[in-house]
């Protein structure tokens, strides 16, 4: 074997063991992400119990003695959520059945590039717009004393939602086997009869992770939320009251913290928190999504 | 080893026995390929054909799941025992069933396989594309425009320019996989016209599901059935008298 | 009422909702620029903010963003394609393959601030960086990785199966057919996922807030250790921690931000409609 040969041995190995080692590293940071936050969160529950921190009411974080009840932040994100998908859910499914059954082909490109750019646009600017526009209408439309709302969080995220939800939904809706149409079509069944009867039934596991990864992003979701609800720590009753949510807890108390204090690992702790509930969410839609490519094929 | 070059065998495969996970694909069987000759390879789908023949030169390790037991021996070196399978490829070329041109060239198709193993030196490469469009009959019709892309060409043209591809890496044996099952008569034509011209540098081993194609080109032709070797013999007995009832069955099958 | 009207109703509904979908866009474009384009001016673009962020422009911030994203994307493309390309040409069929693509999946999810957190656990305190370009650099890749992972492996997996086969049957060694085959073949997607990458952490705010941005620098930075300005993070500060900005500088600096973001992800949409156009397999 000439030593040209050989030495291109050796580089192919080292090269395709680089590669194995690429896709590992793709492991090691979950692994990591995850071992980082319960090091520097655990500690939190070594002086306040798992119950007391989800359930507690009150988060005073600084005073003495501090009391970290995240319930207030919970319910935050989780009205936050609510809003945002009831008001996104039923607008980004229509505008999928619209893109890929209804709208000719010319409309459904710039459709398509119309959302991608929304997806583009990143969520400080979109929060920044919530400050100057939606804030402002909606103390006036309400009457309020503030329009810094859950409901305003719901409304730009809903927004966000809006690319993830509409892009996959579409996918799935569109990837319906011709036949199908053609059997439904040859049956006599309209177009719509066809849509409603047919394509949203053989689509529906692609369309459950749609929803799913759309409410996936408007959980973890930070900036645009942070500048628009108000953030005050207080158990929300109406949609129209100033909530906060875990990550706006998060992004901003965590510069003023002290490094290893009770309150930077109760933040960690909330990371946790976070980081548990987007996991199940991603693994429970992708599970969704592996089915409809399945049951399509 | 030194009488091994004398000896008419090139492949000698013995107890050959192939599955896809559980389910059994091929084999157990044994049978040799003589040096410089056509070998048929007739039957029915699923036969085991294909199989058989991506076997020698270890292409079913693609395939996920894959197990084969036995011996080939090539030149009496095992094939399944080979390390080196880029080596092993290289000593026995495949054309496939359908004209697979590279998004490449018409030059750059050929010089692919030689460019990658540093074959001929730079200056040569002309010279070796050259001879390769020749021995598969391409090179009158395709040498004023080399640069083009290969996959302007039509089917048989692309299927003869695989031939060349494949003739560019020096192969000793060349396998064909059903070359024609896409090929209109007349490019059907010139690739058996081909084949017998490659006979005398190479052993070929031909897959095929023309059975007047096996009847035209090849010295001997198997018939598998089910994975079954059921019969091997030289191609004019295998057609006028053969010795078992499936095997007249099926040809009398194909031929009406 | 005759099936065919109920159809005429039903799209018209659906029609309706897309354009109540789709104008939040254009308003949201719409609003920045008219209010955004007065401010801009050579020197909003050239000089450092002054008189507490009130006067001045975003120089160092457009600078510290441009270095956050060289670096994300520097180490976050090689790590990306390797993966992609272990998970569609090398990865079996087994459970390490599905531990990794679980792995991706669950990356692609973790929320933004989470990543943050993360980058400031490690890289800021444990490695030691402190708050610089190279920790927020290094969060910034890694809450993208999953991006360039999954537009790699789709660009890997359109190119055909027969190409592999045919350079395996001749010879060519797995590594040089991936090589000079099939990444030729699946670069046009690749660079799509990259361009994605860079629109998207130019635009990112929650993982660098504490592991890269400052409130107020003067300077440029001087090294990769160094603390940076960054244009969303800056965004952030002037329309809610400083107050009396005057509106058109906070518009401005969307509007920089968005431009930015906007002309990237066009030359992405740009390449891939000319790949569709050229592919011929």
């Amino acid at each position: 074997m000439s030593l040209r040969t050989r030495l291109t041995r050796i580089w192919e190995f080292l090269i395709e063991k680089a590669i194995l080692l690429a896709g590992l590293a793709c492991v090691l940071f979950v692994v990591l992400i995850f071992v980082f936050l319960l090091r520097e969160g655990l500690r939190t529950f070594s002086h306040i119990s798992l119950g007391d921190f989800l359930l507690g009411r009150k988060w005073y974080p600084i005073s003495s003695p501090p009391r970290f009840g995240i319930l207030s932040m919970i319910c935050g994100s989780g009205m936050v959520t609510l809003g945002a998908a009831l008001l996104g859910v039923p607008l980004g499914l229509a505008s999928a059945i619209y893109i890929s059954e209804v709208a000719p082909p010319r409309l459904k490109e710039v459709l398509k590039t119309g959302i991608e750019l929304l997806a583009a646009i990143p969520s400080v600017v979109i929060g920044f717009v919530g400050i100057t526009v939606v804030v402002p209408f909606l103390r006036v439309a309400f009457d309020l004393p503030t329009g810094q709302t859950a409901l305003a969080g719901a409304i730009l995220l809903s927004l966000m939602a809006m690319p993830t939800t509409v892009s996959i939904a579409e996918d799935a809706i569109s990837s319906v086997p011709r036949r199908y149409r053609e059997a439904a079509l040859a049956l006599g069944a309209t177009h719509w009869e066809y849509i409603y009867r047919v394509a949203l039934k053989a689509a529906a596991p692609g369309i459950v992770a749609a929803v799913m990864l759309g409410i996936g992003r408007v959980i973890g979701e930070t900036m645009a939320v942070m500048m628009v609800t108000g953030n005050a720590a207080l158990i929300p009753h109406s949609l129209l009251q100033p909530v906060r949510t875990m990550t706006a807890t998060i992004a901003a108390e965590m510069g003023e913290t002290v490094k290893g204090s009770d309150h930077y690992a109760a933040l960690f702790a909330i990371g946790i928190v976070l980081f548990a509930i987007t996991f199940l969410i991603n693994f429970v839609a992708d599970s969704f999504l592996h089915r409809s490519r399945v049951t399509l094929r | 080893m030194t009488d091994l070059a004398t000896t008419p065998d090139h492949i000698q495969v013995a107890d050959l026995a192939v599955s896809y996970g559980r389910h059994p694909a091929l084999g157990p069987l044994s049978l040799t390929v003589r040096r410089n000759e056509i070998l048929s390879i007739i039957g029915p789908a699923n036969a085991g054909k294909s199989t058989f023949l991506r076997t020698l030169n270890r292409m079913i390790d693609l395939t996920p799941h894959v197990q084969a037991s036995g011996q080939v021996l090539l030149e009496g070196e095992d094939v399944l025992q080979m390390r080196d399978v880029a080596a092993l490829r290289r000593r026995v070329g495949i054309v496939f069933a359908l004209p697979l041109a590279l998004p490449l060239s018409i030059f750059d198709n050929v010089a692919y396989g030689p460019r990658h193993h540093g074959l001929v030196p730079r200056k040569e490469m002309p010279g070796l594309v050259e001879q390769c469009l020749r021995q598969a009959f391409l090179w009158d019709e395709v040498k004023d425009r080399l640069k083009e892309p290969a996959l302007n060409l039509s089917g048989g043209q692309q299927q003869r320019l695989c031939i060349a591809r494949t003739l560019a890496v020096r192969p000793e044996v060349l396998l064909f996989d059903e070359p024609c099952s896409g090929l209109d008569p007349v490019s059907t034509a010139m690739v058996e016209e081909t084949m017998q011209e490659l006979k005398s540098d190479y052993t070929l081993v031909l897959v095929t599901n023309l059975t007047a194609q096996a009847a035209r080109v090849s010295d001997r032709t198997a018939f598998f059935l089910s994975g079954e070797l059921v019969e091997l013999d030289d191609t004019a007995k295998i057609f006028t008298a053969p010795s078992d009832q499936r095997t007249e069955d099926y040809i009398r099958g194909r031929f009406g | 009422m005759t099936s065919v009207t109920k159809q005429k109703i039903a799209f018209t509904i659906l029609g309706g909702i897309t354009v109540l979908v789709a104008l939040p866009v254009l308003l949201i474009v719409g609003v920045i620029v008219k209010h955004g384009l007065g401010a801009i001016s050579w020197e909003f673009l050239s000089t450092a903010p002054s008189d507490g962020m009130r006067e001045g422009g975003i120089f160092p911030a457009i600078v510290g963003t441009c270095c956050l994203v060289v670096t994300a994307v520097v180490v976050a493309v090689p790590l990306g394609v390797f993966a992609a390309i272990f998970l569609n040409e090398y990865a079996g069929d087994n459970w390490l393959t599905r531990l990794v693509r679980l792995a991706i999946i669950n990356l692609a999810g973790v929320p933004s601030v989470v990543y943050g957190l993360f980058g400031l656990g490690l890289f800021v305190v444990v490695l030691k960086f402190g708050a610089s370009i190279l920790a927020g650099g290094l969060t910034l890749a890694l809450m993208n990785l999953p991006v360039i992972v999954t537009a790699s492996k789709e660009a890997l997996d359109a190119v055909p199966q027969t190409f592999r086969e045919v350079s395996l049957s001749l010879g060519v060694s797995k590594w040089k057919t991936i090589r000079h085959l099939v990444l030729p073949n699946a670069i046009p997607g690749i660079l799509t996922g990259i361009i994605l990458e860079v629109s998207r952490a130019a635009g990112e705010t929650a993982p660098i807030l504490f592991t890269a941005a400052a409130f107020y620098l003067p300077g440029l930075p001087q090294s990769i250790f160094s603390q940076v300005m960054a244009l969303p993070s800056h965004l952030y500060a002037i329309s809610t921690q400083v107050p009396n900005i005057s509106l058109e500088t906070r518009y401005g600096t969307a509007l920089v931000l968005l431009a930015l973001v906007f002309i990237v992800n066009s030359f992405a949409i740009f390449l891939r409609a000319r790949l569709r156009a050229k592919r011929r397999w």
